[in-house]
């Protein structure tokens, strides 16, 4: 047992050495390939897949000590450093130039929400169908709490750069984004304590039910239940939401030419995801966490082993409902804006892809599914569709279609890859052999 | 776990203390009928007009339920995409109808009326079957064994395929249909009119509805059909082909989400992209609300569903309004979920639902 779930950490997904080699070579005939075809590419091409080739090729998890750390250290750096040189990085060819930084904010939130549900359907195996919810709840949170949508009052803790004059509630954007984690928590318990206890299926089925009614009651509760209190400015949302900022700088206007709004958005957005990172990770490879995967690999083996099956689960609802709130309350201060219309179906699907795309149970494969779809959505469907309206001399709205698109790449990846693209090995391993599904005594099912 | 004792027969439940979920359930069914009972004795012609209106929306719904109803019970498999089927087969009512070809109009003869609108009836459900029998054929029939949710989340992604393809063909605003059937009143007494609309609704949805009962207990088909969802493998033992039987299944679901998507179509008068998703999800909460995987189940919650639509959205006195249907049949369905997950009709399974 310990041996399988250190492995699972360590070398999480990745291939054999000789098979990473090659796909190295391979990426760099690429990369030449590339320049002589498409012109669009320079140096930093190079840079770029040397940097990944470091990454990826040497076999890093057989350093002793530091080994395990590398990859992740690499990766954060890069990620830390790239407002300086994403406008200086090469054209990718259909896709067009890399993704701006306030681009990287929204996909870093996404991500974020990807790591949350992860916790839930990867770790745990529930379908949840509504994390819409959550999201919603954490921006709502921060939208009552930052930003003048109760007049009467006139609270202010904390908040930089508003007036004292201004009405309303103002707390520190800090302070909401913990009480948001937790309020949503909290949600996530009082959803999870009655519905948990249903089949896989039905629970998707009441998730999404949640799902649906939370951002119906946002719309219509402009006159909450008839009393005229307005609640949620109905279909118009709440607007601005303060910003946050420490010192004196505020995010939204920045300081100077080096602390830009963008940046700051950026680097507290990429604080937030390692936070989010580093507890799911160490959920995982807690009791806790073990008792979900045992879960969700056989609920029946796990209660007859003595987990409790409705505090294990409740626990990761709340997890992962705790992180959608923080992302929700961010999101909802980076746009300076919540609206009902945020809180569709769609998103919640648009989530659930990120975590099926990268592969289910792995920490690399949701940042990268969660960074590709939400780029694909902020700007590569545009970029791209573009492309291929004028290569092709079509007239396709791409974007029109995008989730029309995310179901396609669901259903392939689900029929032919169904652990993802970079799973963990321990999940592929139970998508190829199976795990029991069936039940140990079921009257309908006697005899299977 | 939910009171044990709302599961058993009336007769045992003497002696028994009622739980306190079953009294909460009991009280807020008192205060649905206390509701009713106002609303009726302040305005009575409107509340029968309401409910003829959702007796005709139950009528529709049952047709979608059924299909959900049915795929679940030998699948045992949410079909998400059964709602956007549905939407596609009135999109293909709407281009049907509308052909200058049929030259459907408003006034036309019976003798002209009725015959161009069978063969439409019949177009719809081959164009839906074979669209269901496709998904399935793509979609779930590679997952039979992969673990349960994987099916589910093929469905979904089926769902929003269909929804998008939907989109591509007839845009994203609201496509009118051509208005042939009859307007006039069947009756029209104190206050009460009943008009041609909506008894062509029931006319064309019950002998479907009996003819789906006659095949699925008196046919030799319908024999499989019963068998495979019992037991895949012991039926397939007694030399059942139990693809064909599921593809057969979702060929019969199809039909029915036609038959639904021309009445819709023409009772509605329009028609979206994104209509088979709300729909379908009502018709889902139909048919668990029933029972899931009983089809005399699927016919009465789509009916009570249609009927609690229709008086949250027409009655005055206190209604919360179409604002709130979706939310009031979602929370509906919540607890049908949680504290009767079998349903009116179903029968309890081990597992809890």
């Amino acid at each position: 047992m310990a041996s399988v779930a250190r492995s699972d950490i360590d070398t999480a997904g990745l291939q054999s050495r000789a098979l990473r080699w090659s796909i190295g070579g391979v990426l760099l005939l690429i990369a030449v390939a590339a320049e002589h075809g498409f012109g669009s590419l320079d140096i930093s091409t190079f840079y770029f897949l040397a940097v990944f080739a470091i990454i990826y090729v040497p076999p890093w998890e057989s350093v002793p000590y530091v080994g395990r750390y590398a990859r992740a250290t690499i990766a954060i750096i890069i990620a830390f450093t790239y407002p300086f040189f994403w406008d200086k990085l090469f054209t990718v060819p259909i896709f067009g130039a890399f993704p701006s930084v306030s681009t990287g904010v929204v996909m870093l939130v996404f991500i974020m929400m990807a790591v949350g549900l992860k916790i839930v359907v990867g770790y745990a195996g529930l379908l949840d169908l509504g994390y819409v919810a959550f999201y919603a709840i954490g921006a709502y949170v921060a939208a009552w709490f930052a930003s003048v949508q109760f007049p009467h009052a006139n609270v202010h803790f904390g908040a930089v750069g508003v007036g004292q004059n201004v009405p309303g509630f103002h707390i520190s954007i800090w302070l909401l984004l913990i009480a948001a984690g937790f309020l949503t928590a909290m949600v996530g318990v009082v959803i999870g304590l009655p519905t948990l206890r249903l089949r896989g299926d039905y629970l998707a089925i009441v998730t999404l039910g949640f799902g649906e009614i939370l951002p119906q009651i946002a719309r219509n509760s402009d006159n909450f239940f008839g009393t005229g209190f307005n609640l949620t400015n109905g279909p118009n949302g709440i607007t601005p939401i303060d910003s946050p900022g420490f010192f004196g700088v505020n995010y939204l206007t920045g300081s100077g030419t080096f602390w830009t709004s963008e940046r700051l958005f950026y680097w507290t957005g990429l604080l937030l995801l390692l936070f989010t990172i580093f507890c799911s990770v160490r959920l995982r490879d807690s009791r806790l966490g073990r008792a979900w995967i045992a879960i969700r690999e056989d609920e029946t083996a796990a209660a007859a082993m003595g987990v409790p099956l409705m505090r294990t689960k409740t626990w990761a609802y709340a997890s992962g409902a705790f992180f959608g709130g923080i992302a929700g309350a961010y999101y909802a201060s980076f746009k300076s804006a919540t609206f009902p219309g945020d809180f569709f179906f769609n998103i919640s699907v648009f989530i659930l892809c990120m975590v099926i795309l990268g592969g289910m149970g792995n920490i690399w494969g949701v940042i990268f599914g969660g960074a590709f779809l939400a780029y694909l959505d902020q700007e590569g469907l545009a970029d791209s569709g573009a492309w291929l309206n004028t290569h092709l001399h079509v007239n396709i709205e791409v974007p029109k279609y995008e989730f029309g698109i995310f179901g396609v790449i669901l259903l392939v990846v689900m029929l032919f890859r169904p652990e993802g693209l970079i799973p963990s090995t321990r999940r592929a391993a139970e998508f190829h052999e199976g795990v029991s599904e069936e039940y140990l005594y079921d009257i309908q099912h006697e005899g299977n | 776990m939910v009171s044990e004792a709302s599961q058993q027969p009336l007769a045992a439940r003497r002696g028994y203390r009622p739980s306190v979920t079953a009294v909460v359930g009991l009280s807020l069914v008192a205060l649905l009928l206390v509701w009713l009972g106002i609303n009726f004795y302040k305005t009575p012609s409107d509340f029968i007009q309401i409910f003829l209106i959702g007796f005709t929306l139950g009528a529709l719904y049952a047709l979608i339920a059924l299909g959900y109803t049915l795929v679940y019970g030998i699948l045992e498999l949410i079909n998400f995409a059964h709602g956007d089927v549905f939407m596609l087969g009135s999109m293909m009512a709407v281009t049907v109808v509308g052909t200058s070809l049929f030259d459907l109009h408003q006034g036309q003869a019976w003798y002209v009326l009725w015959p161009l609108l069978i063969v439409a009836l019949l177009i719809c459900m081959a164009f839906c079957g074979g669209l269901n029998v496709t998904v399935e054929l793509i979609a779930y029939r590679r997952l039979r064994h992969a673990p349960r949710l994987a099916p589910l989340i093929t469905a979904i992604a089926a769902s929003f395929i269909l929804q998008n393809v939907g989109l591509a063909w007839k845009g994203p605003n609201y496509v009118q249909t051509a208005s042939v059937l009859p307007t006039g009143n069947v009756f029209a007494t104190h206050g009460v009119t009943y008009t041609w609309e909506k008894l062509i609704v029931l006319i064309v949805t019950t002998p479907v509805l009996l003819l789906l009962v006659w095949l699925v207990q008196r046919t030799r088909q319908g024999k499989a059909m019963r068998a495979t969802a019992q037991d895949r493998d012991a039926a397939a033992m007694m030399g059942i082909n139990v693809n064909r039987t599921i593809s057969f299944t979702f060929l019969i679901a199809g039909a029915l989400a036609g038959v639904a998507g021309l009445l819709y179509a023409l009772y509605a008068g329009s028609v979206r992209f994104d209509q088979g998703f709300q729909l379908g999800l009502i018709a889902f909460t139909a048919a668990v609300f029933g029972g899931i995987g009983n089809l005399p189940g699927a016919v009465l919650g789509a009916v009570l569903i249609g009927l609690i639509q229709a008086f949250n959205e027409g009655l005055s006195w206190h209604a919360p309004g179409s604002d709130w249907t979706q939310s009031i049949v979602f929370a509906l369905l919540i607890l049908i979920l949680v504290f009767r997950p079998e349903g009116l009709l179903g029968e309890r399974t081990p597992e809890g639902g």
